[in-house]
């Protein structure tokens, strides 16, 4: 293979993974927000992603032979997903979290698996259990830039991951709610003493995870076109090991930790088989991810930026 | 009166089961997954066999010069392996002559044995792993081409297309058996396989395998796996600009395909084995028949029900519904069936088991070729 071809298929896979990672990214900020509060690991949340993919893909069905543009049903899908995705956060938080926030660690942990049994069971049963296939809504335009393929569903995956991250950035760095939220990261009973309603504060942040989570779930279905009641579990365990990866409770180190596990994944799954000579397949994808877990919790436990989390007296 | 009445209806009764009596039953197993998500292809094999067999009642057949009625006795495996050697035992106890099934390779493998321990023929409508019938069992067979044929089949077609093929595979046993056979076949007919890549029958990203393909630039990508992974590797293709020709076995041929690929289904090809039912000697006049008493035809129907003809069929030849002397009969069997002409090779495979390819167009399957086969 001469130089040009190498070198144009080592950037589309690294392309490839960022889109995945960009992906990773949006749903692994859903449990690091989470865990930078509570020092809770919400199992639940791929969960989330899987039924905001559901969701959407119920409204798309519903929409897609009545004519409207493809963009403006998406909208409308992601209008539905989110605030059901949203409710069903502030609804977990409720149910199985909170009259278990003083319990041991172990607990809310349990209740976290438990959550997401139940709501992958009731997505089967709603859905049943074949996998269903994302209506086209929207014309794929595939573009070509020095031998890289990009499509323009890739390239608005990217761009509205990219936003919504920087707003979350926004959101917790410079306004009012977020300067609550890291007070209590800190300090819950001190924060509380300041004034500031810890269980609003809580509330917002499942909220703020759960509609991350809705629009990952439209992007993920949307850009594979297939929707399935058990996506949730891999998604989210991928997404949990980017928010590792980068520290974990670590806001720009879940997108770190997103986008570098996408692109590790991607140039795993190329060049394994070239690497071990046929030894290993490009079915042994999904190890990288994990590799890349136990080595991140060997040399730097906590994380390649650091676990941010309350500093206990 | 009224107990005049009921004596009377009670002696007919009595009557009518001495004559039931008199009339011999053969029973027959009938076993396919009748719940869970394939219950559609199940009921298709169950109703393909009972209207085989009622039909031939209706003849009023004999053996041995005397009247005989032949049962189904229906039994579901769930497309369970385990489920599946549970009711091959319970078929075998309660003294069927004769076995239509199963459907899942991964249930026909492990059942066969408890039949071959008990001595009794099974034909299987649907089951195309080659290790089936290599067994060492005498006493399986299937109606179906196997994932060699289908292999040849697909791997032939794919080097009249280009040189350059690249082969995929899940690593189930039916996707790693029928990538393997392909890439025999495609080395077989002179093309190069350029690259083998893996994945797994549960992802959904194929970028970086397809990426590397593209590498390689293959003429042909030929998959063994299912739908599922098939339709996104379709799509995934089109985004990556991957121009080669997408191929799969019967794992893929399937409305779920279309469904699930949607515009990127257009172009792509798909095997099956057996002939379109429009092709098939008697097709037409069975679909007529069956679609009168049990509506649409899925994809079974006339497999199991040459299966059935073709064990009552090598009954009657022998005389005799006992296995040990119909079995040989079997084996050396030859008629003609709706799916075609139905003999066995040595292994219980049927002889020269055409494969039919079909390409997506316009949204549809169309046939476009049958390799092997008699026609």
């Amino acid at each position: 293979m001469d130089n040009l071809v190498f070198y144009q298929i080592l950037l589309q896979q690294i392309f490839n993974g960022l889109v995945l990672g960009s992906l990773y990214a949006l749903v692994a900020l859903g449990y690091t927000m989470v865990y930078g509060i509570l020092e809770l690991i919400n199992f639940a949340h791929g969960e989330v992603v899987m039924l905001g993919a559901m969701v959407a893909l119920t409204v798309l069905g519903a929409l897609s032979g009545a004519g409207y543009s493809g963009v403006w049903t998406i909208g409308v899908a992601l209008a539905v997903a989110v605030p059901i995705c949203v409710t069903t956060g502030l609804l977990i938080e409720r149910v199985a979290y909170r009259p278990l926030r003083h319990a041991p660690r172990l607990a809310p942990l349990i209740t976290a698996i438990g959550v997401s049994i139940v709501l992958q069971n009731l997505a089967m049963i709603f859905w049943g259990r074949q996998y269903l296939s994302f209506p086209a809504v929207i014309d794929v335009q595939v573009y070509e830039w020095w031998g890289v393929s990009v499509t323009n569903v890739q390239l608005v995956m990217v761009a509205l991951a990219a936003t919504m991250m920087v707003g979350l950035l926004v959101l917790v760095g410079r306004t009012r709610l977020g300067r609550a939220m890291r007070a209590i990261a800190q300090n819950r009973e001190v924060a509380s003493l300041m004034g500031v309603n810890v269980n609003t504060v809580i509330a917002a942040t499942f909220a703020i995870g759960s509609a991350l989570a809705a629009v990952a779930g439209v992007l993920v279905s949307t850009y594979y076109g297939l929707a399935h009641y058990a996506m949730g579990f891999m998604l989210g365990l991928k997404a949990f090991t980017a928010a590792v990866l980068g520290g974990i409770g670590n806001i720009p180190g879940a997108m770190l930790g997103g986008l570098l596990l996408g692109v590790i994944e991607s140039l795993g799954a190329g060049y394994i088989g070239d690497l071990t000579g046929g030894f290993l397949g490009s079915n042994y994808q999904d190890i990288f991810a994990f590799f890349v877990l136990i080595l991140v919790l060997i040399f730097r436990p906590a994380g390649l930026l650091g676990e941010q989390v309350a500093e206990r007296a | 009166m009224k107990v005049v009445v009921g004596a009377l209806l009670g002696l007919s009764l009595v009557v009518t089961a001495i004559q039931a009596v008199a009339v011999e039953t053969v029973k027959i197993g009938v076993v396919s997954p009748l719940t869970g998500p394939q219950a559609h292809l199940g009921k298709d094999i169950e109703n393909g066999a009972r209207l085989a067999i009622d039909e031939i009642n209706a003849t009023h057949p004999t053996l041995g010069g005397q009247p005989v009625r032949f049962d189904l006795l229906v039994e579901d495996d769930q497309a369970d392996p385990r489920t599946a050697t549970v009711v091959a035992q319970k078929l075998v106890d309660s003294g069927v002559k004769g076995v239509i099934g199963h459907l899942n390779s991964g249930a026909s493998i492990p059942a066969a044995r408890i039949y071959a321990e008990a001595g009794i023929p099974q034909i299987s409508p649907g089951s195309t792993a080659v290790t089936y019938t290599r067994q060492g069992f005498k006493t399986t067979y299937r109606v179906m081409a196997n994932d060699a044929q289908q292999g040849q089949a697909l791997g032939g077609y794919a080097v009249r297309i280009g040189r350059r093929v690249a082969v995929v595979d899940d690593r189930t046993a039916y996707g790693q058996g029928l990538a393997d056979e392909v890439a025999k076949a495609v080395r077989a007919a002179g093309g190069e396989v350029v690259a083998r890549e893996f994945t797994t029958d549960k992802s959904t990203d194929f970028t970086a395998i397809l990426t590397s393909l593209k590498a390689k630039r293959p003429e042909v990508v030929v998959y063994g796996g299912m739908d599922p992974q098939a339709a996104p590797i379709a799509r995934q293709m089109k985004m990556l600009g991957l121009k080669a020709v997408f191929m799969g076995g019967d794992g893929m041929q399937s409305a779920e395909f279309l469904k699930l690929a949607g515009t990127a289904a257009e172009g792509v090809i798909g095997s099956s084995p057996g002939l379109p039912l429009e092709k098939m000697q008697g097709g037409a006049e069975f679909a007529t028949r069956f679609t009168a008493r049990f509506g649409k035809i899925q994809i079974y129907a006339p497999f199991s029900y040459d299966a059935s003809r073709v064990l009552i069929a090598a009954i009657r030849q022998a005389d005799s519904a006992e296995p040990a002397r119909y079995l040989p009969v079997l084996a050396g069997i030859a008629v003609n069936g709706v799916i075609g002409p139905i003999a066995f090779d040595t292994y219980g495979d049927l002889k020269d088991g055409p494969v039919t390819l079909y390409q997506v167009k316009g949204g549809q399957w169309v046939p476009i070729i049958t390799m092997g086969g008699k026609n």
